[in-house]
């Protein structure tokens, strides 16, 4: 079990919204994370690599600048399991950048434009994700 | 100075992550868990962050440019093809088994946790796959 947060949640969802409204406005970008961090792999086809190692090393670094702003502790539990964690890196990689965005660019960014390639892309791997929990923790757990 | 916005911004959105609880794969996971321990808060996460970036764009996209550079560059496919159909497909069952989205992944990434370091070297891996195949067979148009 994790605990409901309502307000937390919507707080930090806010959040994330105020920081791709605010990469529109300053340089014309959508956050979308998949796209930000496939990009910091060559070919680079145009000037923007620093900003893209800026946003990544800001994120990387957010649960330090969290912790010491709130003063508790990140909650964090991932999986030990090698070969799954291994597996659901290369389909998240793979299917979030030949899809053309992830849970950010396509949830975030795609259904604030009310991108209809975006809504049929959130959709697409809300439904699959369902799906492969249900499999995971009632199918072959349960 | 791009690099630095970016930092903040980029820590904005991290802080945000973890504010919201979606940078831990238990709490993506039971929201996932609809018919198990289904925790509803991601949602709340999606609404809030659609709500500001649905308002906020609205404003941004009515100016004539960013702040820098000359032009929004907004995604310009609007077809619904088999990429958009296969790669979150994809993607979706990887976020199933894992609880990792690429955002999340990276902002856990500094906490050290043996998954996360785990994950990442293979979602770069599968990032490189996908634009490596994107390179040698180019779509008809960029986005």
């Amino acid at each position: 079990m994790t605990e409901f947060t309502p307000l937390a949640s919507l707080a930090g969802g806010m959040m994330i919204g105020v920081s791709a409204v605010l990469l529109m406005l300053w340089e014309g970008r959508i956050a979308g994370i998949s796209g930000i961090a496939s990009r910091l792999l060559p070919p680079y086809r145009d000037g923007a690599f620093l900003s893209r190692l800026g946003f990544v090393i800001g994120m990387i670094v957010a649960p330090f600048a969290a912790m010491t702003l709130t003063g508790n502790q990140v909650v964090q539990a991932v999986s030990s399991n090698f070969p799954l964690m291994i597996a659901a890196g290369l389909l998240v990689g793979f299917g979030s950048v030949w899809g053309s965005g992830c849970t950010s660019g396509h949830g975030v960014c795609g259904l604030s434009r009310l991108s209809p390639r975006s809504l049929v892309a959130t959709v697409m791997f809300m439904a699959t994700a369902f799906v492969t929990v249900f499999l995971v923790r009632h199918v072959i757990g349960g | 100075m791009s690099f630095l916005i970016n930092l903040a911004l980029g820590l904005l959105f991290g802080v945000g992550l973890v504010v919201s609880g979606m940078s831990d794969p238990a709490k993506v996971l039971n929201f996932l868990d609809f018919f198990g321990t289904w925790d509803p808060s991601l949602a709340f996460v999606m609404g809030g962050a659609v709500l500001v970036g649905f308002v906020g764009y609205r404003s941004v996209l009515a100016r004539q440019k960013p702040i820098i550079g000359d032009r929004f560059y907004l995604p310009a496919k609007n077809d619904i093809d088999v990429h958009v159909l296969a790669g979150p497909a994809i993607f979706g069952i990887g976020w199933g088994l894992g609880g990792f989205c690429p955002g999340p992944a990276l902002a856990g990434l500094g906490l050290g946790a043996a998954g996360t370091v785990a994950f990442i070297p293979a979602m770069i891996t599968g990032m490189w796959a996908a634009r490596l195949i994107d390179e040698t067979l180019p779509r008809s148009s960029s986005d």
